[in-house]
């Protein structure tokens, strides 16, 4: 299958180089981190109102952690000339955005899911959310790195992309954000959450399915 | 392979940006074995050319074709290849580790990675990231990219930018070799070749109105 060893072998260059430029790919989750940890300090000792904000403080911080990850998904194959060779490969440009994607999610996404069951315990977060948290936040990570390489392949060609980026982006992550934290609060006070997460599935399913062709599309017209 | 049919053929080809005419009017035939030099002054559309030859841009007029089909309609693209300013190889990864990706992606060709390594003079440097290579061995890994994978065609800017004599000369060599099994070459330069043994057409694109 050379169609599914393409996918592999771009997933394997892109985690290869996420690790030879460690440094700079921690920078997301040191952001997540630090914005969780911040609120606190800053709303005082309210034990209560921390654990009624936990949900909505987190993935708020995730999703602005995944979209400081967003600007270098395409960047450097940009710059580099690898994206023209991608385009000249005898597979199509959207599997290969396609595994792009995957592993920018592994890089981005995973570490994010990883850690926040553990700021969510620090924001005192009930134990009964803590399953639900970790679920939206396996639903809504590859999200938020599929809808955004739309975003980053429409302005990778442009000097200074990143304000025109977030305000492309934005817009387009609202409804997992809503869903997803509000799944979470109802979570906490004992409610079923069964629908939200269903909802959250089909957003998936349409994104897998949906956003690698627009972002190849739109890739080409960058390179043009 | 037919060697007397032309394998590609562009048919009155014009190209403007930014409101400005690049060139118009361009025909050409590409016979197997042969070599296209492609000569004009900084910003006559050389480079604009080749890129719609690429398919990365579409002509504002004119059509290519491809054994006689539309470029989009045959196997073009899986026949040529492109070396462009950009080598289009990660400088964090090693020089292996570029040819290995650069082979998942493409259809396998004559050479082996080591045999294209060694006929660029790049062995050796296999584990080397690209960062510590000179700008003459990451422009010869990128020509060792063309042997790796299978093609016909090759579409080359400036290939004999920041190269040596030496380098000149094996760039030279690998052309040769590569017209002599039936291949072509399209390329852009503004050096003198000394391509006396090749079949080699020259436009010059400043004329091409």
């Amino acid at each position: 299958m050379s169609l599914t060893s393409a996918f592999l072998a771009i997933v394997r260059r892109d985690l290869l180089l996420a690790f030879r430029r460690r440094a700079e790919m921690a920078n997301p989750l040191f952001f997540f981190v630090l914005v969780v940890t911040l609120f606190p300090l800053a709303v005082g000792a309210q034990p209560n109102l921390l654990q009624t904000m936990a949900p909505g403080v987190i993935w708020v911080s995730a999703l602005l952690a995944a979209l400081l990850s967003l600007d270098g998904m395409f960047r450097s194959d940009f710059e580099d000339g690898s994206l023209e060779q991608m385009l000249l490969s005898r597979h199509s440009l959207s599997i290969l955005v396609l595994g792009k994607i995957f592993a920018h999610w592994l890089v981005t996404g995973v570490p994010l899911m990883l850690i926040a069951p553990l700021l969510a315990l620090f924001l005192g977060l009930q134990d009964t959310a803590m399953s639900t948290l970790w679920l939206t936040l396996l639903l809504g990570t590859p999200m938020l790195s599929l809808i955004g390489a739309i975003g980053v392949a429409l302005t990778v060609g442009l000097r200074r992309g990143g304000m025109i980026l977030s305000l492309l982006v934005l817009p387009l992550y609202i409804p997992l954000l809503i869903f997803a934290s509000n799944a979470v609060e109802r979570a906490a006070s004992g409610l079923p959450v069964t629908a939200q997460l269903n909802i959250l599935l089909a957003m998936l399913s349409l994104a897998v399915v949906l956003t690698p062709w627009p972002t190849a599309a739109a890739l080409k017209m960058s390179v043009n | 392979m037919d060697l007397s049919r032309p394998a590609l053929t562009a048919k009155n080809l014009s190209c403007s940006r930014d409101e400005r005419l690049l060139f118009s009017g361009l025909n050409f035939e590409l016979l197997p074995g042969q070599l296209l030099l492609l000569e004009g002054s900084n910003g006559s559309g050389k480079t604009s050319l080749l890129r719609i030859l690429c398919g990365f841009r579409d002509a504002d007029e004119g059509e290519l074709l491809w054994r006689g089909e539309a470029i989009g309609d045959s196997d073009y693209f899986s026949e040529m290849a492109y070396v462009g300013h950009a080598d289009g190889s990660k400088r964090e990864l090693s020089v292996a580790e570029n040819l290995r990706f650069a082979l998942a992606i493409n259809s396998p060709g004559h050479y082996s990675i080591d045999q294209a390594l060694q006929k660029v003079r790049l062995s050796g440097f296999d584990d080397n990231p690209v960062q510590t290579l000179s700008a003459g061995q990451k422009r010869r890994l990128s020509l060792a990219r063309l042997l790796i994978t299978h093609n016909h065609l090759w579409i080359l800017d400036e290939p004999f930018t920041s190269l040596d004599k030496g380098g000149v000369e094996l760039i030279e060599n690998l052309m040769i070799d590569h017209t002599k099994q039936g291949g072509m070459v399209i390329l852009t330069s503004h050096q003198d070749l000394s391509l006396q043994h090749l079949d080699l057409q020259r436009i010059h694109l400043d004329t091409c109105h």
